[in-house]
């Protein structure tokens, strides 16, 4: 199935009846090459990048609920690579390479749009960090300027920066590559090619346990019975400790939930991402014109979807007070994800303590834009054995060694 | 907002307090450790899913430092 010009046409014609299912729903086989355990982003992504790059096509992606339906859903779709440490900048700054080519590498419009991103500088603190940030990413080539209150309220109308503040906005940055997808589409896209060259997707099939002898795995408990696999890899969020523990290790990971929400759609008032890190809030307008804020963390670990109401408060007081303009806009719906946050805020993507069981978790805040590069990375682990060049950073083997790699460029810990 | 009994002040709002999370067990300080080892006590959690102990702190207020038991699932602080 195509969507030229040409079928499109065809289908409207025919009142958009006769357009096939995008992927199959194939019965679950007894065994498999590898099985990837979740059919977010990067399960889905993952799966996709052992069948093209790596030729293992007996691949199944175990899904409890629905593909995508998970933090793939939850989160608030910003891709950017402005970190605080150089292994991440370079691991993001390639992400954003392979978004900008991913919708006519899955023949699928995943709605990459590079609106770039505004970050307020409201401490002299954050101000030489950000010059700092400046001067890392440049090395990396990758566009990240300080920019003056003037030049923010130039991409920015909405902003205040004139009436007397609390904390006055000192500066801004400006990351003109950074940029929104629709998340949909990342994950039908991305299950569509996966799909055509073989992957089994296997929605509806909760994995109760991993199953391991000895030191090896060999498969997982789901819902449907044992499948085999000599590989399996682990693409959970909010769920990597409980079925790390079904394997006999534990992670350094908590999990916690992350609010966001959003508003009523507006007529078009923003187009860039706005991050406030000192007021731990952010937000973009989607093409239907709601904002999409993103809050903070709650204070402590839950697997409870929903978070407190005093963080929203926060977010939203936060916010009109540099957008007073937004004072009557009504939010029309708010959640939380579980998201699983790595001791040292940097994600793992790394071989676990059982042999040919891989983990791609503890992606916290920021997993949404790690996806074409995360699925690739992870798949290279997977077939090969060895970390892909732009992942060794992300090793669960750090923490023993001493090396764990604090980043503070998280929505979860902003500053 | 969660309601969090301090044990010397009584029912509190949570933004009174700071939530450290699991407690550690603390290793034998003669005790030969290699960095797996630390490495367990630093950073592994068990991240339970379900009834969950943990250290609570009453940073605005007394001060005290105590142990809540509260189920992850849907928050509910269980006596």
């Amino acid at each position: 199935m195509d969507h030229s010009f040409l079928s499109i046409a065809r289908n409207a014609l025919s009142g958009h009846e006769g357009w096939p299912r995008a992927w199959r729903d194939p019965p679950l086989q007894p065994a498999y090459d590898a099985i990837v355990v979740g059919a977010g982003g990067h399960g889905l992504s993952t799966a996709y990048h052992l069948a093209r790059d790596h030729g293992i096509r007996r691949v199944a992606v175990l899904e409890k609920g629905w593909l995508g339906g998970g933090n793939t859903a939850r989160n608030t779709v910003t891709i950017r690579a402005n970190y605080l440490r150089e292994p991440s900048m370079r691991f993001y700054a390639a992400g954003i390479r392979m978004w900008e080519g991913l919708s006519r590498e899955l023949g699928y419009n995943v709605m990459f749009s590079q609106r770039g991103q505004v970050d307020l500088v409201q401490t002299w603190a954050k101000l030489r960090d950000v010059k700092r940030r400046q001067a890392s990413l440049r090395l990396l080539g990758v566009p990240f300027d300080v920019i003056t209150p003037r030049e923010a309220k130039a991409r920015v109308p909405l902003l205040e920066i004139d009436a007397p503040s609390r904390m006055p906005v000192l500066a801004a940055t400006w990351h003109p590559t950074a940029g929104v997808a629709r998340h949909d589409a990342v994950a039908w896209g991305y299950a569509r090619a996966a799909d055509a060259m073989g992957v089994d997707i296997v929605q509806d099939c909760p994995v109760a346990a991993i199953r391991r002898e000895g030191g090896r795995v060999v498969g997982v408990d789901t819902a449907r019975g044992f499948v085999a696999a000599p590989r399996v890899a682990l693409c959970v969020s909010a769920h990597a400790g409980v079925l790390a523990a079904t394997a006999g290790f534990r992670l350094p990971i908590e999990t916690v939930p992350l609010q966001a929400f959003v508003s009523e759609p507006l007529k078009p008032v923003l187009d860039t991402i706005v991050n406030i890190p000192h007021l731990a809030t952010y937000f973009s307008q989607s093409d239907k014109g709601e904002l999409v804020i993103g809050g903070g963390a709650d204070g402590y670990p839950s697997y409870a979807p929903r978070g407190s109401f005093h963080v929203v408060e926060e977010a939203v007081g936060a916010m009109l007070s540099l957008f007073p303009a937004l004072r009557r806009v009504r939010m029309l719906r708010q959640w939380a994800g579980s998201i699983d946050l790595c001791h040292d805020i940097t994600p793992l993507l790394s071989p676990s303590p059982v042999e040919g069981l891989h983990l791609s978790v503890g992606w916290g805040s920021g997993g949404f834009k790690a996806i074409p590069i995360g699925g690739k990375a992870l798949a290279h682990l997977v077939a090969t054995g060895t970390p892909h060049p732009l992942a060794e950073h992300l090793l669960l083997s750090r923490f023993e060694r001493g090396r764990p790699l604090f980043e503070t460029a998280g929505a979860s810990n902003r500053l | 907002m969660l309601s969090i009994t301090c044990p010397h002040c009584g029912p509190r709002a949570e933004v009174e307090f700071t939530c450290a999370g699991e407690p550690v067990r603390r290793p034998d300080a003669t005790a030969p450790m290699d960095g797996a080892a630390l490495a367990a006590i630093l950073y592994e959690r068990d991240n339970v899913r379900g009834p969950h102990e943990e250290l609570w702190w009453h940073r605005h207020g007394c001060r005290t430092w105590f142990r809540v038991v509260r189920d992850t699932r849907d928050n509910a602080v269980l006596p």
